[in-house]
C-alpha cells in the first residue's frame, strides 16, 4: 500500500512542514504521493516531484482551491482514499481544520500530533499539553494522521525523481468564503523553523519593548516568539505564540525572557536544544527547565545582552 | 433560534497531571476536574449571541459520565438555558464524540453549534471539524472573533500565519479559541438558579451510535524530564556559557 501526503504551501512556495510529513512518511512506507492542491502551482508541484523519495504528485490545480478551505479539500482527499494506507499532513492550522473532516468521512478516528512512529500502526503523541505520553495503536483500517513537524527531520528538497499528475474535483457549494489573511510579515526566519528563538511574556509589559528582543533576533538571526499573556495583552500578534495552544518550536537555543513558564508554554518550548530564561524572579518555573539562567531585570539585561553581541561579532571580525 | 454548545469535563488546568505507574493513564482520583478551557470561551460567546437578540436558547452538551453534569451546572449558571449530558462510563474517542453530537443537533435543531477547539487532555483538535463534516455545515475553527449579520457570519481565524476572515452562512459550526471572549463568573444567585434548570441525561445506548474506541492505548508514560541547569551570575558569563560551552551562538 502507498501513502498519500497533504503538502502544505502558499501556491508558489513549499511550506517546510510538507518535508518533515514526507519525511515521516517514509518511516511508514517507501511509496509515497504528495498531494497538491492549489491554484497556478504548476511549478510548485514540479518541485514537490522532485523532493527526495516521493513517488508522485498529484496536482489538483484551480482557481477555486486558491486558499486552503477545508470544506474543498476534504472531498478531494477523501476521493483518493482507497488507493492509500496511510493519509498523513501537518499538525499544523492547514492540517488540523482538514484532517479530522476526512477521517469522519471514512469513519476513521484520527491520530494527531504524532512525535514518533513505531510501526505502520503504532504511534506516540503527547497528551495533556505533553505532560504524558502516550504510545497508540489504530486498529482503522486507513490511517489518518497528522504529524508535529519539529519531530521529524525535513525531508531533501531533491534528489526524487517523480512525476506530476493532475486529476480534477467536482464544486462543492456549502464552503465558506474567504475574505482574507493577514499575515505578519518579517524578514526574520520563521518561528517553526529558527535555528535560534527569544521570546517574550508578560514581563515585557508593552509592545514598544518588543523592539529590545527585535534587536537581539537580528543579531542572532533569532525568531521571536512569545507566550500567550504576551499575545493577548495586544504586546504582539497570535502567530508569535509558543505554547499548547500556539506553535512549536524546537531550536539549538531558545530564550524566554520575562516568562514565567506555565505548563502550556513548556509544552511548546521545552524540547529546545538548549533553554536560557531571564527572569527577576529566582522562583519561576522556567527555570527548572532553563539550562541557563539569568536572575535578573530584563531591562537591564536585554541592552547589556545586545552589547556583548556586538563585542562578539568585532571580536570575529 | 437556538445555539448548542459542547463541553467537556477535564482535569483542571493548574493541576500539574501524573502519569499512573501503571502505565495505563493519568491520575484522575482526588484530582480537581473542570470545564476545559476553551468550552468556557464558547459558552461565553453563545450567551453573548443571546442577550444581543440573535438566539433565544442556548442548550449545553456533554457526553462522559454522572459527574459531567457538574461541568453542565456551571454552564448553567454562566446563564445556559438547559444541559443534556450523553452518559456514559467509557472513554470516547472525538470521532464518536462527534457523531453523538451531531445526532443530539439533528433533533434540536440548531443554528449554530459551539465547541472548544482543543480538549487539553487529549489535545486531538478533531471534534468541532468532524461535526462540520458530518451534518454538512459550513465549520470556522480556532475563532477569535464571531461576527453574526442576519444569517451570515464573519469570523476570524487564528492560523499559524497570523489571521483569517472568512464568511459563512448558518447553520455552522465553530470551534473558540481562548481569545474569543473573557467569560465571565457565574454569580450567587445564578448558580441558585442553575439547580432549578433542567439536565436532560441519554444513555449513550439509546442513541445507537458506535463507540468502541478505535485507537487502542498501548502505554502512557512520563515525558523525559529535563536536567535543571546553572544560574549564570550575569550577562557576560551568560553571552561567555552560549558561546563557548554550549557553541550555540
Ligand atoms: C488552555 C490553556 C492554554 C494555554 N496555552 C498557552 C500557550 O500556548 N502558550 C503560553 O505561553 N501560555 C498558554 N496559556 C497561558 C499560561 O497558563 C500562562 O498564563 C502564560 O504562559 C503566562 O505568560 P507569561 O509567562 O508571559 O506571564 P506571567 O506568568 O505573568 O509571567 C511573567 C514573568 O515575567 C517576569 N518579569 C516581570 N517583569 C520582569 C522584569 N522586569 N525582568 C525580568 N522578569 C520579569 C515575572 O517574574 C514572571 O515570571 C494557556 C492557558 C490555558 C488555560
Ligand atoms: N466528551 C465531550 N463532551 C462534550 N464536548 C466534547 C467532548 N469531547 C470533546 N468535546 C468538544 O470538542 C472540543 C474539541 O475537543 P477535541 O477534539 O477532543 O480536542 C472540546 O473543546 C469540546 O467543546
Amino acid at each position: 500500500m502507498s501513502i498519500l501526503v497533504l503538502a502544505e504551501h502558499n501556491n508558489k512556495e513549499i511550506k517546510s512542514s510538507t518535508l518533515n510529513s514526507i519525511s515521516a512518511a517514509t518511516q511508514i512506507d517507501s511509496n509515497i504521493d504528495v498531494l497538491v492542491i492549489g491554484s497556478n502551482c504548476d511549478d510548485l508541484a514540479n518541485k514537490i516531484s522532485n523532493i527526495d523519495k516521493v513517488n508522485k504528485a498529484l496536482l489538483l490545480d484551480m482557481p477555486e482551491y486558491e486558499n486552503p478551505i477545508a470544506e474543498l479539500y476534504e472531498p478531494v482527499i477523501t476521493s483518493l482514499s482507497q488507493n492509500y494506507s496511510h493519509i498523513l499532513g501537518p499538525a499544523s492550522t492547514f492540517g488540523k481544520n482538514i484532517f479530522p473532516r476526512v477521517a469522519v468521512k471514512l469513519d476513521v478516528s484520527q491520530v494527531s500530533d504524532v512525535i514518533k512512529i513505531i510501526d505502520k500502526e503504532t504511534f506516540v503523541r503527547p497528551i495533556y499539553a505533553g505532560n504524558a505520553i502516550a504510545t497508540v495503536k489504530s486498529r482503522d483500517k486507513i490511517k489518518i494522521i497528522t504529524i508535529r513537524p519539529t519531530s521529524f527531520d525535513p525531508a531533501a528538497k531533491d534528489g526524487g525523481s517523480g512525476n506530476v499528475e493532475k486529476i480534477t474535483a467536482e464544486k462543492i457549494n456549502t464552503a465558506p468564503e474567504f475574505i482574507g489573511r493577514e499575515e505578519s510579515s518579517s524578514d526574520r526566519p520563521e518561528l517553526g523553523t529558527a535555528r535560534v528563538v527569544i521570546s517574550g511574556g508578560r514581563g515585557l509589559q508593552s509592545a514598544d519593548n518588543f523592539k529590545l528582543l527585535n534587536e537581539i533576533a537580528d543579531k542572532l538571526n533569532a525568531a521571536v516568539g512569545a507566550s500567550r499573556a504576551a499575545v493577548d495583552a495586544g504586546y504582539v500578534s497570535n502567530d508569535y505564540q509558543v505554547g499548547q495552544t500556539g506553535k512549536v518550536v524546537v531550536p539549538d537555543l531558545y530564550i524566554a525572557v520575562g516568562i514565567s513558564g506555565a505548563i502550556q508554554h513548556l509544552a511548546g518550548m521545552k524540547e529546545s536544544k538548549i533553554i536560557v530564561a531571564i527572569n527577576k524572579d529566582d522562583e519561576a518555573p522556567i527555570f527548572n527547565v532553563a539550562d541557563y539562567g539569568l536572575k535578573a531585570d530584563l531591562f537591564e539585561a536585554l541592552p547589556e545582552f545586545s552589547k556583548e553581541l556586538d563585542k562578539l561579532n568585532t571580536i570575529q571580525k | 433560534m437556538k445555539i448548542i454548545v459542547a463541553v467537556k469535563r477535564v482535569i483542571d488546568y493548574n493541576v500539574q497531571v501524573r502519569v499512573k505507574a501503571d502505565g495505563t493513564g493519568v491520575e484522575k482520583e482526588n484530582v480537581k476536574m473542570s470545564m476545559n478551557p476553551p468550552d468556557e470561551n464558547a459558552v461565553e460567546e453563545a450567551l453573548r449571541i443571546k442577550e444581543a437578540g440573535n438566539a433565544n436558547e442556548v442548550i449545553i452538551i456533554s457526553i462522559g459520565d454522572e459527574k459531567s453534569q457538574e461541568t453542565i451546572r456551571t454552564a448553567l449558571a454562566m446563564g445556559a438555558d438547559k444541559g443534556i449530558l450523553v452518559k456514559t462510563d467509557k472513554e470516547v474517542e472525538p470521532l464518536a464524540v462527534s457523531k453523538i453530537i451531531s445526532k443530539v443537533a439533528e433533533k434540536e435543531k440548531p443554528e449554530i453549534i459551539l465547541l472548544g477547539k482543543q480538549a487539553i487532555d487529549d489535545d486531538s483538535n478533531q471534534t468541532a471539524q468532524m461535526v462540520s463534516a458530518i451534518l454538512n455545515w459550513p465549520q470556522a475553527t480556532f475563532a477569535s472573533k464571531i461576527e453574526l449579520k442576519d444569517n451570515e457570519a464573519i469570523v476570524t481565524r487564528e492560523i499559524d500565519e497570523g489571521l483569517e476572515t472568512i464568511k459563512l452562512s448558518k447553520p455552522f459550526v465553530a470551534s473558540c479559541d481562548l481569545r474569543l471572549n473573557e467569560p465571565r463568573y457565574a454569580s450567587l444567585p445564578n448558580i441558585m438558579k442553575a439547580k432549578k434548570k433542567p439536565i436532560e441525561i441519554i444513555e449513550v445506548g439509546d442513541l445507537n451510535i458506535d463507540i468502541e474506541p478505535r485507537i487502542e492505548q498501548i502505554k502512557v508514560e512520563e515525558p523525559p524530564v529535563r536536567q535543571k541547569g546553572v544560574m549564570v551570575s550575569d550577562v557576560a558569563e551568560l553571552v561567555n556559557k552560549l558561546k563557548n560551552e554550549a557553541k550555540v551562538i
